[in-house]
């Protein structure tokens, strides 16, 4: 099994601004994912991402300190206006960025019919969860890593990762999709707006907060999305995160609201074969990056090393949430 | 006179008891005025031992009665029993296969298919690339507006097939939401979702209907209804409608919308109709029109 892992996992970090990319690169990041400032990627938020001229510097800084900049062009072009997301893939690259991460079938054979020699990765958003889907991306379009849906369990991921010839990639840490990614419309039927065409999964702007009878109440567009009682942390009103009525009775049916912490499941997912590890929050803050960053290098650099992986006060980094292993753990499902 | 348009019937997306799902079948073959009908299990993989059997018999009662049988791939193959089913499905299929992931595309390339509404397709490019495989048409996802819709029939010139009937898929994720609403499992589910033949309700905290659960599925809480669109769509060049079949009907749904193709009855008769065979269920449309799917805009 050690002749599986021959060197240490990758670390692929988030960058929402520049500084958060300086802090990044210094933290210990081998790569960091940015994306450009409008609707082509899927992290759209305010105050977020890069201009072009920002992604320019923040290149040269990056490969200044030996680190590969991966640019997400990760939203599925609408029909009629593909030229925006075709300009992103050229611009990426053109730029000096050191993959692009692609969702779309039709925007990554463009990428690999005019730049043959770029290297392209498929987003966890195109969902491709399993060897046929993703020996058709890169037969058709020469992908060369596959970030995986969060369906799958470690086992599972150690066949998935024999049964194909491209690199895997899995995220290990922060906000956690329940539902497969790029395959969720829930944004969209409650707000008009979704991740695959707007880059957005429950848009701030739909969200409202009101104090009902002693109760604070947390709305998205008209869907009553939790109700809290006095003392009880209120979260953001992410759809499948929220208490429903079903059976007669309220919980948090699809998911409660936690994040994904895979720290433990390190070692398998080395051993599994996996290349990279992913660590989500692109719209985090720069401390909350710094720290993830370092807790989770030091993991992998126990992994390469053989020893076991650090204990951390995860409440901390995840900022007093709840943590869960997810589906790599076959009872989450 | 229609036109040329067709009616087709989706597979059923809800887990029905054999004997229900052979008389819903065999009903649908003598009655329904549809021309294709689409079979096969497209949610999960461990519902397909105790069909299987009814869905060769049902495949020819349908074709017998002269309707064009497609089968329906799983949209979330993920698990190595799904990725077998997926194989035996494609091998096994006289007809028509609608792949409903990419994992199906890639095995279906080079004979002709179909493209299932759970395949992301919102835009030329995919659209081209997914034809020069062999697809002969697509139904598309069910977020994509009229507008852009149009924009890919343009664009593309490929058949189209566009769901106006039944509840609009929403998601789907690896974890059986029916199981684990009575703390259960997905390996232990003890097939909870034959209890919902119509999908779980799930309401929120304030009692007002937000979506339906059907095991790893998550569906709309009413049902989409496009009838007050068909003509634009036809104009458009949509060729097939899709009504997906619900706990209600379906002879009679399938009915009513014949008689709105043939210009028989308006969309407003038809709701009204509509509402009497479905009673209580909330129409939607608001994706069609570019907006947020759970809106009902027009009418």
């Amino acid at each position: 099994m050690s002749a599986r892992m021959p060197e240490r996992l990758e670390l692929v970090c988030p960058a929402g601004t520049p500084a958060a990319l300086r802090v990044a690169v210094r933290a210990g990041a081998d790569s960091v994912y940015v994306g450009f400032r409008d609707e082509t990627n899927a992290r759209n938020f305010p105050g977020l991402n890069f201009s072009r001229e920002e992604l320019a510097e923040a290149v040269a800084f990056a490969h200044r300190h030996g680190v590969r900049v991966f640019v997400a062009v990760n939203t599925f072009p609408r029909a009629g206006e593909q030229e925006l997301w075709h300009r992103a893939v050229d611009d990426a690259l053109a730029l000096g960025a050191d993959a692009l991460i692609l969702a779309d079938l039709g925007l990554a054979c463009y990428a690999r019919r005019r730049h043959p020699e770029a290297r392209l990765h498929l987003s966890v958003q195109a969902s491709a969860a399993n060897p046929e889907a993703i020996a058709l991306f890169r037969e058709l379009a020469g992908i060369r890593r596959v970030v995986l849906p969060r369906v799958l369990t470690v086992g599972e991921i150690r066949a998935l990762t024999e049964a194909i010839d491209v690199e895997t990639e899995v995220f290990v840490l922060g906000g956690l999709c329940v539902m497969a990614e790029g395959r969720c419309l829930l944004s969209s039927y409650v707000t008009g707006r979704s991740p695959n065409m707007n880059g957005v999964c429950s848009p701030a702007e739909d969200v409202r907060y009101a104090e009902e009878e002693g109760m604070l109440v947390t709305r998205l567009g008209p869907v009553t999305v939790n109700r809290f009682g006095p003392g009880e942390p209120a979260g953001y009103p992410t759809l499948c995160k929220g208490r429903f009525l079903a059976c007669g009775r309220a919980s948090y049916l699809f998911e409660e609201p936690v994040s994904l912490s895979a720290l433990e499941v390190l070692p398998a997912l080395a051993r599994a074969g996996v290349r990279a590890v992913k660590i989500e929050g692109r719209q985090r803050g720069r401390a909350y990056i710094e720290k993830v960053i370092r807790t989770v290098r030091a993991a992998a650099e126990a992994v390469a090393a053989g020893r076991p992986v650090p204990a951390v006060d995860l409440h901390e980094l995840t900022e007093g949430g709840r943590e869960t292993v997810g589906a790599y753990d076959k009872r989450w499902r | 006179m229609s036109g040329g348009a067709r009616l087709s019937l989706g597979p059923v997306l809800h887990y029905w008891e054999p004997e229900r799902l052979r008389d819903f079948y065999l009903r649908i073959a003598d009655e329904a005025p549809v021309e294709i009908v689409h079979l096969g299990e497209v949610v999960c993989a461990k519902r397909l031992p105790f069909l299987g059997g009814v869905l060769a018999e049902a495949a020819e009662r349908l074709r017998a009665a002269g309707k064009e049988v497609v089968f329906s791939s799983l949209a979330l193959p993920g698990e190595p029993r799904d990725l077998a089913v997926l194989r035996d499905l494609v091998d096994a299929a006289e007809g028509l296969v609608e792949a409903n992931d990419f994992g199906a595309v890639r095995l279906l390339r080079g004979r002709p298919h179909t493209l299932g509404p759970y395949l992301n397709i919102y835009n030329e490019g995919t659209l081209s690339v997914l034809r020069e495989g062999g697809a002969v048409r697509f139904c598309p996802p069910p977020e994509l507006p009229g507008s852009a819709v149009a924009r890919l029939i343009a664009g593309v010139g490929i058949a189209c097939e566009l769901q106006i009937f039944g509840r609009i898929p929403l998601a789907l994720s690896a974890r059986c939401y029916h199981a684990r609403s009575r703390g259960r499992r997905k390996d232990n589910c003890q097939y909870a979702c034959g209890e919902d033949a119509d999908g779980m309700a799930v309401d929120t905290l304030d009692g007002q209907a937000f979506v339906a659960v059907n095991g790893i599925q998550t569906l709309s809480a009413g049902y989409l209804e496009l009838s007050a669109a068909v003509a634009a769509a036809r104009a458009a060049g949509v060729g097939i409608f899709r009504l997906v079949p619900q706990a209600v009907d379906m002879v009679a749904v399938a009915g009513l919308y014949r008689d709105l193709l043939d210009d028989r009855i308006a969309p407003a008769e038809l709701r009204a109709r509509l509402a009497e065979t479905a009673p209580g269920v909330a129409f939607l449309d608001g994706y069609w029109y570019g907006r947020a799917g759970m809106l009902r805009v027009a009418g």
